[in-house]
């Protein structure tokens, strides 16, 4: 095998090899979504209960992606969390946007939803959204689905009583 | 006579430790040792490049079908279990997710090691059998800076290159199986792929990964080759402990680079 054709093959090989790392890096990885150095702003929210809602999670409105959860925290003041979202310079929120916890499918993971409000003033990096609305959790509606059957239940009890 | 047993037992425990971390030690000096004198090897690249052809390019069938095969594998596999909980749309996340963080730098490790691991330490043991090593010495030649540092970059380049052709290849054929034969949606097989694969926690860690492998693996060959004794015999049992050390390091440091990686995620 003479020297030239050595070289090639390498190089095909090497070439193949970074056209692989494009590959999963472009079609399998999006590099193009929200990576943490586009230009984005950062608003914060708080939750009662945020339920399975973990960092990196998407933040939808209108079911598109708008952003992205950077950072969850407690708030030892208020007992309640504290969600740091990023979201794109190219979508813009009035500042009376509710944020909501939802779940995408019934297993599904669980991500922000945004829905506008009317404000004519918009959100600025820094600023709290005040209107939120926390995760639904299974027990809670189980146990209110219960109280309200028990509570229908008894008046119907008492009667033959009466 | 007890006291004897004992005292034969403790002494024979002993030596097998001093023996292997005398060896381990001799190990990391001859890395240390090969890591400096590889100027020659980068300065006069084409040494270098023909150890990249020898160990890459050589390896590409073996790996390119195997990537193949092990993606369609898990393609049939997952979507069998998937499609039991109704989540067949998450098959693309299956498939890449698997590939990328572990079987691709896993896979093309083992395979990278018998394949040319294996031969890497039966050339560099015959060279020396054959007393070509000590030929060179007598030439003023340092045979690790010829011989040795040229094997070691060729492999330590080589492997990141294959585990992420291995990868590409196996999400490939997860596509091939998933999409065109079980009828999975192509939309969601890829949308879902790429909302849920991170570059730099998934892909980049997979990428570590095989550069960790890369080295430990070259590593093995070219010590145990250099170390082998300069028989047909010696050669062969050498030969044999590069596959075995390997794939047992490969494994083990899988596991290590894995708890660092990926169990932290969660609480960030």
């Amino acid at each position: 095998m003479n020297r030239s054709t050595i070289d090639l093959w390498v190089g095909v090989f090497v070439v193949a090899g970074i056209a692989g790392l494009l590959f999963l890096a472009l079609k399998v990885g999006n590099l193009a979504s929200f990576s943490s150095s586009s230009q984005t702003y950062q608003v914060q929210a708080k939750f009662a209960n945020i339920g399975g809602l973990k960092v990196r999670g998407p933040v939808k409105s209108a079911g598109v992606v708008v952003g992205r959860v950077t950072d969850i925290r407690f708030d030892n003041e208020s007992y309640e969390a504290i969600v740091t979202i990023n979201l794109g310079y190219e979508y813009q929120f009035p500042r009376d946007t509710t944020a909501k916890i939802l779940t995408s499918g019934i297993l599904g993971e669980q991500y922000v939803g945004l829905e506008a409000g009317g404000d004519g003033v918009m959100l600025k990096n820094g600023d709290r959204l005040r209107l939120t609305q926390s995760a639904v959790v299974l027990e809670n509606l189980i146990s209110q689905f219960l109280f309200n059957k028990a509570a229908e239940g008894k008046p119907e009890a008492k009667e033959p009583a009466k | 006579m007890r006291v004897a047993d004992v005292r034969a037992r403790l002494e024979r425990l002993g030596s097998s430790v001093t023996f292997h971390v005398l060896r381990l030690g001799f190990a990391s000096r001859f890395l240390a040792y090969l890591v400096v004198h590889s100027g020659t090897a980068l300065r006069r690249f084409r040494l270098t490049t023909a150890e990249i052809y020898f160990a890459g390019v050589l390896s590409l069938i073996i790996i390119l079908v195997s990537g193949m095969f092990v993606g369609m594998v898990l393609a049939l596999q997952g979507y069998e279990t998937l499609q039991r909980f109704g989540a067949s749309e998450s098959l693309g996340v299956l498939v890449a997710l698997s590939l990328v963080r572990e079987l691709g730098p896993v896979v093309a490790g083992l395979l990278f090691a018998s394949r040319a691991g294996s031969a890497i330490t039966a050339e560099i043991g015959l060279m020396k059998a054959t007393e070509q090593l000590s030929a060179m010495e007598m030439m003023a030649v340092d045979p690790i800076a010829r011989v040795v540092a040229p094997r070691f970059w060729g492999g330590v380049l080589s492997m990141p290159l294959l585990a992420v052709l291995f990868s590409a290849m196996g999400i490939f054929g997860g596509y091939v199986v998933g999409v065109q034969l079980i009828g999975v949606d192509a939309g969601a097989f890829w949308s879902q792929m790429q909302a849920a694969v991170d570059l730099r926690n998934d892909i980049l860690n997979g990428v570590i990964k095989s550069v960790v492998f890369g080295i430990a693996v070259t590593w093995i060959a070219v010590f145990e080759g250099y170390d082998a004794p300069p028989t047909a015999e010696g050669v062969s049992r050498a030969t044999t402990r590069t596959v075995v050390t390997s794939s047992l390091a490969i494994l083990f440091l899988d596991f290590i680079l894995t708890a660092l990686m990926f169990t932290g995620g969660n609480h960030q």
